[in-house]
C-alpha cells in the first residue's frame, strides 16, 4: 500500500478525516442495511404466521378449493417423514466422510473429498431435485415421498459432513493420543473418545442441517410432489410443508394465505430454535475445558 | 536420511484397516454423487442437445406446445437477477463486514452475527413469499413510481410498474445472499494479522485507511465471498420464481417480468408434457448445474487462498 | 530397593554402556533410532538401553527431540503423518514391531504434558477408560480396580466422593494423577511420561514425584523434563539430549556430578539451555 506517502502530506488531513467519517458512517449504514429487512421479514411472518395459527392447522386435512378452514396436518406429517428418510440417508454419509476428512486427512484424496463436498454444497437444489427424479422417480414410474426424501438427504449430506469436520477438529490432538496410550485400536477412539466428545456438536449440526432440508422447497416439486390427502406409504406422492405454503401462496384465496403464513411461522420457528441450539452448544465447546 | 535404513511402521489392526475404508467409501461417494449427477443430467438432456445443439442457448423461443425450445431468455433473467443482487449485496456486504468486525462493539457483535446468522437460514420459500405479499406492492408503490420519476430515462427504469419483476428478484436475491457474502467477508478479515492494522495505526493512519488496508490484503478472499454469493443467486428457485414474473422475455427494463433457468424448471418440470420438453429443462438444469460448479470452484479457491494462509 | 537390585546397580556404576547387563533387566533398547519430520530431523540415532523398574530422566533444551524419542517408543508418531521412525526398538527383547501397536501400548503406557482426562467421562470411568473401550464391563472388577489404581496414584482421598463427577471438575494436579492411575490400570509394564509435571504448581509437583517414586518398584517409568532438580531427585538414570542426538547417558547422580562431556556439564550447570 502506499499508506506512507498519502500520509506524508499533512495538507489532506483535514480531507482524510471527513473521508474517514463518510467512510465509518456509511458502513454502519451497511450494516442496518443487512439486518433491517431480515428482521422486518422475520417479524412480519412472526407476526402474520401467529395471528393465522390455531389448532386446525395442525390437526386438520387442507379444505378442496372455496371452502374455508383446514390445516396442514398431512403436510406436517408428510414433512417428518420426508426428513426422516432424507436423515436415514444424509446422517450416515454425513458423518462418516466427515470422519474420514477430519480423521484421515493426510493425502490428496481428503482434500479433493472436502472440496467435492464445498462444491455439493453450492448446487442448486433444484439441480438435486432433477437428479432424484432421475434416479428414482423414472424408473418407480411415479411421484414419491422417497424420491423426495432422497432429495432431501443429498441436501444434508455436506452439511452434515462440514459441520462433523469441525467438530471432530475442535477434539485435541491429546485426547487421541491418550486414548491411542491405553492400547486402544485408532477406530474405537475415533468412535468411543473423538466422536463422543465431539457429538453435542455434531447432533446441533445434525439439526441444523434437518431444519434447512426442512424449508427446503424445489427439490420436492417433482419428487414429492404433494398430496392433498394422508398419505404415509413413502412410495407415493406425499404432502410437505413447504409445498403446501408454496402452493397456497400463489394462490388467490386469502384463507390459503392466512394458512400459508401459519405454515411459514413453523418453519421460521423450527430455524430459530435449532439455530439457538446450535449456538449454546458451540459457544460451550469453544469456551468448554477441552 | 539412508535409503538402507530400517523404516518402523506399525502393523494397522483390520479393525481399523476396516473402518479407515468405511469413511473413505462414504467419503468417495460424496465424490461419485457429483459426477453421477453431472453423467446423468448429461446423458437426459442428450435428446434436447442433439435436436438444438448449441443454439439452445442462442434462440430466445421457448414454445411446449410446438416443441421449441431455446434457453436464452431464462440464461438472461438469471444472469441479470443475480448479477443485480451482487451488484447491490456486495458494497452492503463487505460494509456490514466492517461494521461487524472493525467498528461495533464486541458485546454487540455476538448477538448481531448471531441474528444474520438465524435470518440466513430461513427458507427460501419464505423469502418469496414475503416478496409477493409485502415487498413487491412496496416495489410498485413506492420504489418504481420513484426511480421512474427520476431516473426514467433510462431504458432500465422505463415501462409498466407490476411490483414483480427482474429488479425486485434482484433486490431479494441481494437481500439472501448479503449474511453469506458478508459472512466470508468477516472470516476472511479475521485471517488478515492484526499487526497490519496496528502498524498503519502508527504510520498515523485513520480508521478507515488502516480498515481500507486490510480490506485490500483481503481482496481475494472477499472476491471468493463475492463469487459464492453469486453462485447461490444463481440457483435461488422458490424466491425467484415468485417475484421474478415468470414470462420467458428480454427485455432492457428492469421493471419487466422476466424468468430465471432455476424458476423455469421449478414451473414446468412436473407437468412437462413431452420427452423433448422434459430433456429440455434438464439441459437448462445442465446448464444451470454447470456454471454453479464452475463459480462455487471458483469461489473456494479464491477463499482457501485466504484462509489457508492464516 | 531390595539388596540385589541395588548390587546390579553398583555393578553398572563402573560402565553403564557395557555389553554385561543381563538382556532381561533392559526394558527397552534402541539401536540408531532416528525420526524425521518430513525431510527435517528430530533425532537421530540413539542407542539407549532402558533398565527395567528404573526411572530413566531424558533432559535436554527445548526442541532436541526428548518428546520425540519418547513418542517413538510406543509409535506414537503413527498420529503425525509426516513423522517417518528408522532404526530399531526393542521392549523387553522383542522386536516393537513383531507387537500389533494396540497390543505393544497396552505394555507401554504413557502420560502427557498437559493432563488430558476424556471431558466427557466422569473420574470413576476415566479411571478405567482402557479397560472399558476394549470391552471390559463386570461392575465389581472395576470397582476394585477404581479403587486400587486411584489408591495407587494417591488420588483415592481426595476424589472417593466424587468418582462420578465430571474429571474436567478435577484440579489440574488431580487430573494429572488421574491420569496416571488410567495409564497403570491398563497394567503396563513401563510408562513414558512427557513433562507431566511442567503444567502444575510446585505441591502437585511434588506429589506426583512422590507417586513416581512409589511405582518405580512396579513399573519401568520413563520421564522427560525440563526441569534439572526433578531430574536429580526422581531419576536413577539420566540422558542428555542435544539436536536429536544422544549426548550422554550414565547414572543420575554421575551425570550432575561429574559429566563426562563438557556439553552435559555446561547443561547441568546451567551455562545454556
Ligand atoms: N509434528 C512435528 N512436525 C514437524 N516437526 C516436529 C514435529 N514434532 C517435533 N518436531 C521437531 O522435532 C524437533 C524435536 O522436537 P521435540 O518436540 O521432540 O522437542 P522437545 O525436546 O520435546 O522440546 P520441548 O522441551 O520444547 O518439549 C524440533 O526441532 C521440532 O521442531
Ligand atoms: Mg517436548
Amino acid at each position: 500500500m502506499t499508506a506512507e506517502s498519502v500520509l506524508k502530506s499533512p495538507k489532506n488531513l483535514k480531507r482524510r478525516k471527513i473521508m474517514n467519517s463518510v467512510m465509518i458512517s456509511l458502513c454502519i449504514a451497511a450494516g442496518f442495511i443487512t439486518i433491517v429487512p431480515l428482521i422486518y421479514i422475520f417479524f412480519y411472518t412472526t407476526q402474520s404466521g401467529i395471528s393465522s395459527l390455531n389448532l386446525d392447522f395442525f390437526t386438520q386435512l387442507p379444505k378442496p378449493v372455496g371452502e374455508e378452514g383446514g390445516g396442514m396436518a398431512n403436510a406436517i406429517v408428510g414433512s417428518l417423514i420426508l426428513i426422516t428418510i432424507g436423515g436415514i440417508i444424509g446422517i450416515p454419509v454425513g458423518v462418516l466422510s466427515g470422519i474420514y476428512i477430519s480423521e484421515y486427512s493426510k493425502n490428496v484424496l481428503s482434500t479433493i473429498v472436502k472440496f467435492i463436498t464445498d462444491i455439493l454444497s453450492g448446487v442448486p437444489s433444484i439441480i438435486i431435485g432433477i437428479f432424484a427424479y432421475g434416479v428414482i422417480v423414472i424408473p418407480m414410474q411415479r411421484f414419491s415421498a422417497l424420491a423426495g426424501g432422497f432429495a432431501l438427504g443429498i441436501l444434508m449430506i455436506p452439511t452434515v459432513a462440514k459441520i462433523t469436520e469441525e467438530m471432530l477438529r475442535l477434539v485435541p490432538q491429546s485426547l487421541r493420543e491418550a486414548s491411542l496410550a491405553l492400547g486402544v485400536s485408532r477406530w474405537k477412539t475415533t468412535l468411543r473418545v473423538v466422536l463422543t466428545t465431539a457429538s453435542s456438536g455434531i447432533v446441533t449440526g445434525i439439526l441444523l442441517a434437518i431444519a434447512r432440508a426442512a424449508g427446503e422447497t424445489a427439490p420436492l416439486l417433482f419428487t414429492s410432489f404433494g398430496n392433498v390427502y394422508w398419505q404415509t406409504n413413502i412410495d407415493e406422492p406425499m404432502a410437505a410443508l413447504p409445498l403446501q405454503i408454496f402452493t397456497y401462496a400463489i394462490s388467490p384465496f386469502d384463507d390459503w394465505h392466512r394458512q400459508a403464513w401459519a405454515g411459514a411461522f413453523v418453519l421460521i420457528f423450527l430455524v430459530f430454535i435449532v439455530n439457538l441450539l446450535v449456538r449454546f452448544v458451540t459457544r460451550n465447546k469453544f469456551s468448554g475445558n477441552l | 536420511m539412508e535409503e538402507s535404513r530400517i523404516e518402523i511402521k506399525s502393523k494397522k489392526k483390520l479393525g481399523d484397516i476396516l473402518f479407515e475404508n468405511l469413511t473413505l467409501i462414504f467419503a468417495l461417494m460424496i465424490v461419485g454423487l457429483v459426477v453421477f449427477i453431472s453423467i446423468e443430467m448429461y446423458i437426459d438432456s442428450a435428446e434436447s442437445r442433439e435436436r438444438f445443439g448449441l443454439g439452445f442457448i442462442f434462440s430466445s423461443n421457448w414454445d411446449p406446445v410446438k416443441e421449441e425450445f431455446g434457453a436464452l431468455p431464462f440464461i438472461f433473467g438469471t444472469i441479470v437477477s443475480s448479477l443485480l443482487a451482487l451488484l447491490i449485496s456486495l458494497p452492503v456486504s463487505i460494509g456490514a463486514a466492517v461494521f461487524l468486525s472493525e467498528i461495533v462493539h464486541k458485546s454487540v457483535r455476538t448477538p448481531i452475527s448471531f441474528l444474520i446468522e438465524i435470518l440466513a437460514a430461513i427458507p427460501s420459500i419464505i423469502y418469496g413469499f414475503w416478496g409477493i405479499f409485502v415487498f413487491a406492492p412496496f416495489m410498485r408503490n413506492t420504489v418504481q413510481p420513484i426511480l421512474q420519476s427520476t431516473l426514467g430515462f433510462l431504458p432500465f427504469f422505463k415501462g409498466t410498474m407490476y411490483g414483480t419483476g427482474l429488479l425486485t428478484a434482484g433486490i431479494i436475491l441481494a437481500i439472501m445472499i448479503t449474511p453469506i457474502i458478508s459472512a466470508i467477508t468477516r472470516d476472511v478479515l479475521k485471517a488478515i494479522p492484526v499487526s497490519q492494522r496496528e502498524a498503519a495505526y502508527a504510520l498515523g493512519a485513520t480508521k478507515w485507511e488502516a480498515i481500507k488496508m486490510a480490506l485490500l490484503n483481503a481482496r481475494s478472499g472477499i472476491l471468493g465471498g463475492a463469487v459464492l454469493g453469486l453462485g447461490r443467486a444463481i440457483g435461488e428457485t422458490m424466491a425467484v420464481t415468485m417475484v421474478i414474473g415468470n414470462k420467458a422475455q428480454i427485455m432492457a427494463s428492469l421493471f419487466e417480468p422476466a424468468y430465471s433457468m432455476a424458476s423455469v424448471i421449478a414451473n414446468e418440470f412436473a407437468e412437462a408434457s413431452g420427452s423433448l420438453h422434459v430433456s429440455s429443462l434438464i439441459e437448462v438444469g445442465f446448464i444451470l448445474f454447470g456454471v454453479t460448479f464452475i463459480i462455487n470452484s471458483l469461489a473456494r479457491l479464491l477463499i482457501y487462498s485466504v484462509t489457508r494462509k492464516a | 530397593m531390595t539388596e540385589e537390585t541395588e548390587e546390579i546397580e553398583d555393578k553398572e556404576e563402573i560402565e553403564i554402556s557395557e555389553e554385561s547387563d543381563k538382556e532381561s533387566k533392559i526394558a527397552i533398547q534402541t539401536i540408531d533410532l532416528s525420526v524425521y519430520f518430513d525431510e527435517r530431523k528430530g533425532i537421530e540415532n540413539i542407542n539407549m538401553k532402558v533398565r527395567k523398574n528404573r526411572v530413566t530422566a531424558i533432559i535436554g533444551p527445548s526442541g532436541c527431540g526428548k518428546s520425540t524419542f519418547l513418542r517413538s517408543l510406543n509409535l506414537m508418531h503413527d498420529m503425525t503423518p509426516k513423522a517417518r521412525v528408522f532404526g530399531e526398538i526393542f521392549i523387553h527383547g522383542e522386536n516393537i514391531t513383531n507387537y500389533n501397536s494396540v497390543d505393544m501400548r497396552k505394555k507401554v503406557g504413557m502420560v502427557f504434558q498437559k493432563p488430558n482426562p476424556f471431558p466427557t467421562m466422569s473420574v470413576y470411568d476415566n479411571v478405567i477408560a482402557g479397560l472399558k473401550l476394549n470391552g471390559m464391563t463386570k461392575k465389581s472388577i472395576l470397582d476394585e480396580i477404581v479403587e486400587k489404581n486411584l489408591k495407587h496414584s494417591g488420588l483415592w482421598e481426595e476424589v472417593k466422593d466424587r468418582l462420578k463427577s465430571p474429571a474436567v471438575s478435577l484440579s489440574g494436579g488431580q487430573q494429572q494423577r488421574l491420569c496416571i492411575a488410567r495409564t497403570i490400570s491398563v497394567n503396563p509394564e513401563i510408562i513414558l511420561m512427557d513433562e507431566p509435571t511442567s503444567a502444575l504448581d510446585p505441591i502437585s509437583t511434588s506429589k506426583i514425584e512422590e507417586l513416581i517414586f512409589n511405582l518405580k518398584s512396579d513399573y519401568t517409568i520413563v520421564i522427560v523434563t525440563h526441569n534439572m532438580q526433578q531430574a536429580a531427585r526422581v531419576s536413577d538414570q539420566t540422558a542428555f539430549f542435544y539436536l536429536g542426538n544422544l549426548i550422554e547417558f550414565s547414572k543420575t547422580r554421575r551425570m550432575f556430578t561429574n559429566p563426562k562431556e563438557k556439553l552435559t556439564e555446561e547443561y547441568v550447570t546451567g551455562k545454556f539451555g
